[in-house]
């Protein structure tokens, strides 16, 4: 072992500029490997969490009248149910029209209570302009909705309910989600408010949950136990989650996985084959090495034992180069590559355990890259070296 | 004392479709101790005796017997730890390893066999070095070397494990004739000192016939096989 590993060693040494160019050839591998991965990764993450970072992950509807009544207990049951659960709010929705000078739209009206729904739509991060709404008559609107409208803060809105009645509101501020929908079209505003103006007692449109950041992809599971859970105490609500709402998404996301993985692939078998070829010209190289040590009476195993030792020792350098070299590409692009607001123009999520997943299958690539240099030197035959003189 | 290698009906057969016969029913014994020339022209099968002699090569029929025990049966592991435990080579190439320094080639039949080298072996190392005259530059790399000291490491790095038996192919081949009479005068030595058994090819006669034998070989059989009394 230790005799294999030092003549390992010394081969590698005494061609070290060869050495040299397959450990920059893998770390360069390696790099690609970890900079696609983690920019796949940051663009997923990011288009992951534009779609849902603000929104339901689950909801809790109901079948029969649309309206929730003891849903403080439903919420109780749901959240005891599943521990994925980190924020649960509910909410009041409905339509009205927002008129001024002759001109109206409709919005959506969304009676919240704010404090536990701040945990799903952080409305404080969101606000461009004005105060949250401190007393129940007072909304948010988007800025799409200020600019249609010419609103500023504190101004009286008339908003028509689908039965007709007017009922006034004032504006306490605006907010900006950077999508157009909301901006557009939501009105936030207190759960009481909403329920005044459409003469209701204590009830909810719906309930709605968010899971973990890091478990989304469980909505389903976590949407199945709360369904579990709520059974009882009512028999006609129903659980819907983010994912059967974005398909097209999730098979989006699914598609981009897989062709990553691909390139991943590739490249990896790129430089197998690369190191596999450079390490076979290696036991040509030093046959009448190998030759003496056989005559010498070094076994077949330790001999190969050598050149696995080579491609062990090549594939730590290199996945050390390379991910040196990974990260280095990738704080360079977060650094220098960045929009006119300073954040970057790709976003990158560093992942450990990807990169040490990379760096271990670049290891293992590399060992099987020796296979077969080492099973040649196995089976050279001293005599054809000591005759070939 | 009894034969320490011994060779029966030795007929050796090179290629497949065109087959050239290289070696002709040898039958040979060496005694234990003993010190050994084989002469005779190029191309006449001396090297391809040799490396049936040392396991390397395998005779197309006939055996070689080592301490009673026929070759043809070991395993190749078997072989090989025979060979590092038992056999002392030097070519006419000294093939040293070019990565590693002249300490370590000498080193190395030992390391070969065993997990750690005890003071003891380096200090003996160290000790062939000195007795083939290398002490100084035992510690250069096998390249900075010139042919004769080169040679001579090949000799100390044959002594190391302390091998029954030598086996040199014109060991001397490439020297000039004033390192071949040194390196002669060295093998003679070792033969005296430590009993090691020595079976040297060469085609310089004058060499040869510092020998207590003189094998010949014409055209792959023995032509002469002369026992010097003294
Ligand atoms: N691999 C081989 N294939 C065919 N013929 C060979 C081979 N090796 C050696 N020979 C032939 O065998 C004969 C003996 O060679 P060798 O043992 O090297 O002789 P010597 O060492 O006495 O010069 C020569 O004629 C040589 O050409
Ligand atoms: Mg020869």
């Amino acid at each position: 072992m230790k005799l294999s590993y030092q003549i390992a060693t010394r081969f590698l040494k005494s061609a070290l500029t060869q050495t040299l160019i397959i450990i920059l050839g893998i770390g360069i591998g390696v790099s690609v490997q970890i900079f696609i991965g983690s920019l796949i990764q940051g663009l997923q993450k990011s288009l992951v969490n534009t779609t849902i970072g603000n929104a339901a992950h689950v909801s809790v509807t109901d079948d029969d009248d649309g309206f929730i009544k003891d849903y403080e207990a439903v919420i109780r049951s749901a959240v005891d149910a599943d521990d994925r659960i980190v924020a649960a709010s509910p909410v009041l929705n409905a339509s009205v029209l927002i008129e001024k000078d002759g001109e109206s739209q409709s919005l959506l009206i969304r009676g919240f209570d704010l404090q536990r729904a701040e945990d799903i739509y952080e409305f404080s991060e969101y606000l461009v302009e004005g105060a949250m709404p401190n007393a129940d008559g007072k909304v948010l609107l988007g800025v799409i909705a200020r600019d249609n409208f010419e609103l500023s803060v504190g101004d009286t809105i008339s908003l028509i309910t689908p039965d007709k009645r007017t009922v006034e509101c004032s504006v306490s501020g605006f907010f900006d989600y950077k999508v157009a929908a909301p901006n557009e079209s939501w009105c936030i505003t207190t759960l009481p408010t909403v329920q005044a103006i459409f003469e209701l007692e204590d009830v909810v449109s719906a309930i709605e949950f968010q899971v973990d950041q890091d478990l989304v992809f469980e909505a389903d599971a976590v949407a199945k136990n709360v369904a579990g859970a709520i059974a009882s105490d009512s028999d006609t609500l129903i659980v819907g989650e983010w994912k059967e709402a974005n398909g097209q998404l999730l098979s989006g996301l699914q598609g981009q996985s897989i062709s990553s993985i691909m390139i991943q692939v590739f490249v990896m078998i790129s430089v197998v084959l690369g190191i596999a070829s450079v390490l076979a010209i290696s036991v040509m190289q030093k046959s009448r090495q190998i030759g003496i040590l056989k005559a010498m009476g070094i076994q077949n195993g330790s001999s190969s034992l050598i050149f696995l030792f080579q491609g062990l020792i090549l594939g730590i350098f290199g996945a050390i180069a390379g991910v040196l070299l990974g990260l280095g590409l990738s704080f360079a692009f977060t650094t220098f590559a960045l929009k006119p607001d300073g954040t970057p123009v790709v976003p990158l999520y560093i992942d450990p355990a990807f990169i040490a997943l990379s760096a271990a299958i670049a290891v293992v690539a590399c060992i099987i890259a020796s296979l077969i240099p080492a099973r040649k030197s196995s089976v050279l035959n001293p005599i054809d070296i000591i005759r070939n003189q | 004392m009894g034969n320490i290698l011994e060779l029966k009906n030795i007929n050796k057969i090179y290629g497949t479709t065109v087959k050239t016969q290289v070696l002709y029913d040898i039958n040979l014994g060496f005694k234990e101790g003993s010190f050994n020339s084989i002469i005779g022209q190029s191309g006449s099968g001396k090297s391809t005796l040799m490396n049936i002699m040392g396991t390397l090569d395998t005779p197309t029929s006939g055996d070689v017997v080592v301490d009673g025990v026929i070759t043809s049966g070991m395993k190749a592991s078997q072989l090989a730890s025979y060979r590092n435990q038992s056999i002392g080579f030097v070519f006419q190439f000294h093939y040293l390893l070019p990565e590693f320094t002249a300490l370590e080639n000498v080193l190395m039949p030992y390391r070969i066999g065993h997990k750690t080298v005890p003071k003891e072996t380096t200090d003996r190392a160290k000790e062939l070095m000195k007795l083939v005259g290398l002490e100084k530059v035992m510690n250069n790399n096998a390249t900075q070397m010139s042919g004769g000291q080169q040679q001579r490491t090949a000799i100390a790095r044959a002594l190391l494990n302390q091998p029954k038996m030598i086996l040199a192919d014109e060991p001397t081949g490439n020297l000039d004739s004033l390192s071949t009479e040194t390196i002669y005068e060295l093998l003679r030595d070792i033969n005296d000192r430590f009993g090691t058994t020595f079976i040297i090819i060469t085609h310089d006669r004058r060499i040869a016939e510092k020998a207590d034998r003189i094998i010949e070989i014409t055209d792959g059989r023995i032509n002469l096989d002369l026992l010097k009394n003294n």
